[in-house]
């Protein structure tokens, strides 16, 4: 008699696959749309320019979906990405340049963009894990702590005059897609296969839909739980190299605002903001679908005063298509 | 089956005809009939699955028949939509709280109409009001205790006074004695009793036969969503109770240990608890042989759980040491005990047991991710094959193994937990309340299960509050305030035990 109100005995058929396909439809129509709103925008050069645009987007909501299906949050993975590239930046560039005229090797910067986005996530994790302080709140300041260190750092101006090994993976391209949507992809790919086919991976359902059984079972959850932080700082430090050589300049406020998309793409591709539910596969259709539409409101000349509740419509449609399109609610 | 139900001159408290229900292609319920009479504990009882939830639902308006009636003192319930009515004619009392923690008694028992109609919330009425309407059915709880500290008996009384004062005097207690002992329980029936003298009408949902014969006077009993039969209890047999629930000839079959040959005696250390301290349990030391089953009786606040949780590493001791094969294990460290070869059925299969979110292959899986592959690879190809030996090997009736955990019975679900535990073929076997809230027919698979694991030459121990999970020990230690006190070789007599476990003298 556990199961008093859960009363629908209805078997959960194994839709697998089918259920994750549920969103392309809605991409698939919105393409369509796009196509029909404006005859740039089946262009190829314009569909290569959605992917390259969306590269950022793409490692920062892998990032965030590791998190969430470990039943956690993290809001300051937007500041990452404008400190993490900022830093390494800094590093490497002439004090002339607003450097810190330590003048590093381009390599040295480069890892350490990687270093500082893991460190974050380490300070993260400590405070969330061992201290078992609230993530919203924790991951909030920390957002604004490390926004606040890059404005600072760079008396929020903009640096200009980026090694050319800072924007290579934005500007060189491979059978004509930038780098940066190949190294987005293939984190993709590694970290679906990994949710699907890798203890860790499972790991990470397992302690999101239920932390207490999973360390029952002998999984190391406040380990592992530790260890998605800080993935998550390294793939947002990642998202935010990439932004850098997108944009081709790096400004205090980069990846302001980010996260309210990153948990838009995230949420519209089926990852549960309660833990233990979503798929790669699913999270990269958040992200392309929001590339989309941020694509066609460029393209479409939307008044600049005007893109932002546009925008935030759209989203906002966007989240209730992709409930009914998947049947399945987004507690 | 007929029915037989009995046509007195007074109307019935609720009477549903023929009513049944479906949920897409499975029959929750199938032409079922139910009277209940005014004044009378009527017992429904029936396997998981059988269609006692559904039934509830029905008669409690959550849910609306597909066919047949309802109605209460003869007249036609109420429609869903009109909660007040049903309120003020039946209510129900959930083995799981519907009480909000974080407020207090007296506000919970008058949510949603704390003003009285008025604007304002008035503190020192609503104070007054819960204070008048406990003390009028005798609930001795303080009405500013914050509703989630209760335990779980006062929070029922607490349920059962907010339900008469909405007017029901029809009160459904589902499973009301799962999470009490020995104590609380009798304490509830008598409250139960004095309620029926008052004019309350009792629908008792129960998995302990015993109780029904305590405390109720007719018994329904339903089978794969069907109706079996309705009788007065003192017209019905236990055999006959248990044959109606199984369909089968004959009650629990447990072997019992003491039928069995005694364990060689030279049969080797499994693992040896020495000295062991911890939460709510003192200085506790016992040796486990391979091929021996030990027991763990006591009341829920004995600390027999606890110490069965620090032996598998749940929690960490204050002082002591578990040792397997002569190596003393990390204290409090689960992963270091399952390599040491223990496994664990926890508690509570909700809290600690399952993901109910997750397929039958990844909870059966989950403790042995590792082992599934190289480099922890582990397809769901891997995953699928354990859990469908998994589900043949325990008798876990599903659709197949990638179905959602949430969606099995909970017997289902125990073996679930079971076939996990055992899954990393360990050498000891920890069983905190292995069948608690599971039909009759799954306790007998879930116990043949851990005989079977016993003939391995596995050594197991059992903590419960079932006497029929204890049969199967080569000898019981109960616990008392956290120390062991008594031990029982097996073939104790029920008395003895039960005895012991309440620290009376014996008086039958």
């Amino acid at each position: 008699m556990t199961d008093v109100l859960v009363a629908s005995p209805v078997r959960a058929k194994r839709t697998g696959w089918l259920r994750e396909l549920a969103l392309l439809p809605a991409l698939v129509v919105l393409i369509l749309i796009g196509g029909l709103v404006n005859d740039s925008f089946l262009s190829f050069d314009n569909l290569i320019s959605v992917l390259g645009a969306s590269a950022a987007l793409a490692l920062v909501v892998l990032g965030e979906s590791l998190v969430l299906i470990t039943g956690k949050f993290d809001l300051s993975l937007e500041s990452t990405v404008g400190i993490a590239p900022a830093l390494g930046a800094m590093l490497v560039i002439p004090a002339l340049s607003a450097g810190f005229g330590t003048e590093l090797p381009t390599f040295a910067g480069l890892v350490a963009i990687l270093v500082v986005g893991a460190a974050v996530g380490v300070v993260n994790a400590f405070l969330i894990i061992k201290l078992q302080l609230n993530a919203f709140i924790v991951t909030l300041a920390m957002q604004i702590v490390l926004r606040g260190l890059l404005v600072g750092a760079t008396n929020g101006k903009t640096l200009f005059d980026l090694p050319e090994s800072f924007t290579n993976l934005s500007t060189t391209t491979f059978l004509s897609l930038p780098m940066s949507v190949w190294l987005a992809g293939i984190a993709f790919a590694i970290a679906g296969w990994i949710l699907r086919y890798h203890r860790i991976g499972r790991a990470l359902y397992a302690i999101g839909g239920n932390r207490e059984a999973a360390r029952a079972a002998g999984i190391r959850v406040d380990r592992i739980s530790m260890m998605v932080f800080v993935v998550a700082g390294v793939l947002a430090a990642l998202g935010g190299l990439v932004l850098t050589g997108y944009v081709g300049a790096l400004n205090a406020g980069q990846g302001s605002g980010m996260v309210f998309t990153v948990f838009a793409a995230a949420v519209i591709g089926g990852i549960s903001l309660d833990g233990g539910r979503g798929t790669m596969f699913g999270a990269l259709t958040g992200v392309l679908l929001i590339g989309v539409v941020q694509n066609l409101l460029t393209l479409s000349q939307v008044p600049a005063f005007w893109i932002q509740s546009v925008y935030g419509g759209i989203i906002l449609v966007a989240l209730i298509i992709s409930r009914f399109a998947s049947g399945k609610s987004q507690l | 089956m007929t029915e037989q139900l009995p046509t007195g001159a007074t109307a019935s408290v609720v009477s549903a005809k023929g009513v049944g229900r479906r949920y897409g292609p499975t029959v929750a319920l199938h032409d079922v009939s139910l009277t209940v009479r005014p004044g009378e504990s009527h017992a429904l009882v029936g396997r998981n699955g059988a269609g006692k939830s559904t039934l509830v639902s029905l008669i409690t308006g959550l849910s609306k028949p597909d066919t047949g009636t309802i109605e209460f003192g003869g007249e036609p319930a109420p429609p869903i939509s009109q909660r007040e009515a049903w309120r003020s004619r039946v209510a129900c009392v959930y083995q799981y709280s519907t009480v909000i923690p974080h407020l207090t008694v007296a506000e919970n028992l008058f949510l949603n109409r704390q003003s009285g109609g008025k604007f304002a919330i008035s503190w020192k009425k609503l104070r007054s009001q819960s204070r008048e309407l406990l003390d009028s059915w005798g609930v001795e709880v303080d009405v500013d205790t914050p509703a989630g500290e209760l335990s779980v008996e006062d929070r029922q009384f607490v349920e059962i006074a907010r339900a008469l004062s909405y007017g029901a005097r029809f009160i459904v207690l589902d499973e009301p004695t799962a999470q009490l002992d020995r104590q609380a329980i009798e304490r509830l029936f008598v409250r139960m009793r004095d309620l029926q003298a008052a004019g309350v009408t009792f629908l008792f949902i129960s998995h302990h036969l015993h109780e029904v014969y305590d405390v109720c006077q007719a018994v329904t009993v339903l089978r794969d969503a069907r109706h079996v039969v309705t009788a007065p209890v003192s017209q019905l047999s236990r055999a006959e109770l248990v044959d109606a629930m199984t369909g089968e000839q004959g009650g629990v079959i447990v072997a019992d240990a003491a039928s069995r040959e005694k364990l060689a005696e030279d049969s080797a250390a499994a693992v040896t608890v020495d000295s062991l301290s911890g939460d709510s349990f003192e200085n506790v030391s016992f040796q486990l042989r391979r091929g021996e089953v030990l027991g763990f009786a006591g009341s829920n606040a004995s600390g027999k759980h606890q110490l069965a949780e620090t032996v598998y590493g749940l929690r960490k001791p204050s002082a002591g040491t578990v040792s397997v094969g002569g190596k003393v294990l990390e204290p409090g460290d689960v992963l270091a005990a399952m390599r040491a070869g223990i496994g664990c059925v926890p508690r509570d299969r909700h809290h600690q047991g399952l993901v109910l979110g997750l397929s039958i292959a990844d909870n059966a899986t989950m403790s042995i991710l590792d082992r599934l592959g190289p480099g922890g690879i582990a397809s769901p190809a891997a995953r699928t094959k354990v859990a469908t030996k998994a589900v043949a090997d325990y008798g876990i009736v599903t659709a197949g193994p990638n179905e959602l955990v949430s969606s099995l019975s909970g017997g289902n679900q125990q073996k679930v937990v079971l076939a996990r535990s055992l899954a990393s073929d360990p050498n000891v076997l920890v069983l905190i309340n292995p069948t608690a809230g599971v039909d009759v027919k799954s306790k007998q698979a879930l116990l043949a299960v851990v005989d079977r694991v016993r003939a391995e030459g596995k050594a197991v121990v059992i903590v419960s509050d079932e006497l029929d999970d204890l049969r199967l020990s080569d000898r019981v230690l109960v616990m008392r305030a956290g120390e062991v006190v008594a031990e029982h070789q097996a073939g104790w007599s029920d008395g003895d035990l039960v005895a012991d476990i309440e620290g009376v003298e014996l008086h039958d």
